[in-house]
């Protein structure tokens, strides 16, 4: 070097980028945790900012922009459409139907996944009980308190042993995020398939598209092989 | 002209243009592509989300591809040479970034911090991308944490772009050196305010 006043040289660069680029592959292992362990933060962050940040495992999306808002006195579950006999059910009528209970995990279609959800509800086969669809009806489409969401499932995916009309998440009431007062359960469908703010149940004769449905997403939404998924 | 246009002092080859713009456009689509599948707004807006999905896949590939055939069929010697210098910090860069005002080479320090961080977030994206791409397919390599680290990504890369666009595009000091990412050259005089002993180096090369 011709310059004696020639500064120090540290390679600072490359050591940065290999500390950063294990930090960051380390956290794979610890992202996690720490997503989790912030979540009381990044909560009231999502207020802030909508949807954009994960709570406790948990996404919550909404198409609005806010959430229905449960009232015990007033909220009615509607069943009916080709049905013998159609049904208006409060809330202590619903939770006053035969309780089951079920931990499965639940998958979103934007990759995230909350395993072992503790959930609590209602078998559709009771609901079925009550109204007596008729032979024509082949599927229920559910409607959202939070217009315009709804979707449909076939009553033979809703015979399914896990599917699940809930009302309970974590040994509590369902949240208003997750859907208050009652939601409903798929595991083997992608979230968007459980429709939350649940107030409605028409049986119907063709299956209708529902809301993501009419935005190109799969009608049968089966986790792994559906939206681009295989 | 009546007036003599200062001199002009080539900084970036065409080698080192190409890999930044075809890592900037890649990035913009990727953003865009990955927050339609991400934010249920955007998703409910543009909808398609298998085509959004193979978007985001594809141009992830051809922006690997695209930076691999850049430095394959480039100017290499020099992309090492910028390599180089991003690598090391003297102490003025030291001193620069405690307080600004100390000369600087042909990249200040916070564009090496800068250039050092974009590397590491290129190479954790697509680290973190194949494990999202190929968990679907294996099941062995589903990392429950890979979507989270992904998304933080996000955030850190959109506020580093702001902040990268906001001094190249909007801050009047530094708007300058857009013209050696899309020209190649920046003047002499902005060269010796901004990068004195890079602006001094050339002028002993030309002497």
């Amino acid at each position: 070097m011709p310059d004696s006043q020639q500064p120090r040289e540290r390679h600072y660069g490359r050591r940065g980028f290999l500390l950063l680029v294990a930090g960051g592959a380390s956290s794979l292992a610890w992202a996690g945790p720490v997503a989790s362990f912030l979540s009381p933060l990044t909560s009231a962050g999502s207020q802030l900012l909508g949807n954009l940040i994960p709570v406790g495992g948990w996404r919550i999306y909404t198409i609005s922009g806010s959430m229905p808002i449960f009232d015990p006195a007033s909220w009615r579950l509607r069943i009916d459409g080709l049905v013998k006999r159609p049904r208006t059910l409060s809330y202590d009528e619903l939770t006053a139907l035969p309780r089951a209970e079920q931990v499965s995990t639940f998958h979103c279609v934007t990759g995230w996944t909350v395993k072992n959800v503790h959930w609590g509800g209602v078998r559709f086969q009771h609901l079925f009980d009550l109204v007596q669809p008729l032979p024509a009806a082949t599927a229920v489409r559910f409607v959202s308190l939070e217009q315009p969401y709804e979707d449909s499932l076939t009553l033979e995916q809703l015979r399914l042993p896990d599917a699940l009309l809930a009302y309970r998440l974590g040994g509590q009431a369902l949240s208003r995020p997750h859907g208050a007062p009652a939601r409903v359960v798929l595991p083997e469908m992608y979230g968007y398939k459980g429709v939350k703010w649940l107030t409605r149940m028409e049986f119907v004769a063709t299956q209708p598209l529902g809301y993501w449905e009419q935005n190109g997403y799969d009608q049968n939404a089966w986790v792994g092989h559906s939206n681009g998924y295989s | 002209m009546a007036t003599p246009s200062p001199r002009r002092l080539q900084r970036f080859g065409r080698t080192e243009r190409t890999l930044h713009w075809v890592h900037a456009s890649a990035f913009f689509v990727l953003l865009g592509s990955g927050l339609c599948l991400y934010l249920p707004s955007l998703a409910q807006l543009v909808g398609r989300r298998p085509l959004l999905k193979d978007i985001h896949v594809y141009t992830a590939l051809a922006w690997l591809l695209a930076l691999a055939l850049v430095v394959l069929a480039g100017d290499r010697r020099r992309l090492l040479q910028t390599a180089r210098e991003i690598d090391v910090f003297d102490d003025d860069d030291l001193a620069w970034l405690r307080r600004r005002g100390a000369p600087q080479g042909r990249f200040n320090a916070g564009q090496k911090l800068n250039a050092i961080l974009t590397a590491a977030l290129a190479f954790l994206f697509t680290l973190t991308g194949f494990f999202l791409w190929y968990g679907e397919r294996n099941h062995a390599f589903r990392l429950q944490n890979a979507l989270v680290v992904h998304d933080w990504l996000m955030y850190i890369s959109f506020f580093l772009v702001l902040g990268h666009l906001y001094l190249s595009l909007l801050h009047g000091p530094t708007r300058h050196s857009l013209s050696a990412i899309t020209r190649g050259w920046v003047r002499e005089d902005w060269a010796l305010a901004h990068h004195a002993k890079w602006a001094a180096a050339k002028r002993r090369e030309a002497a």
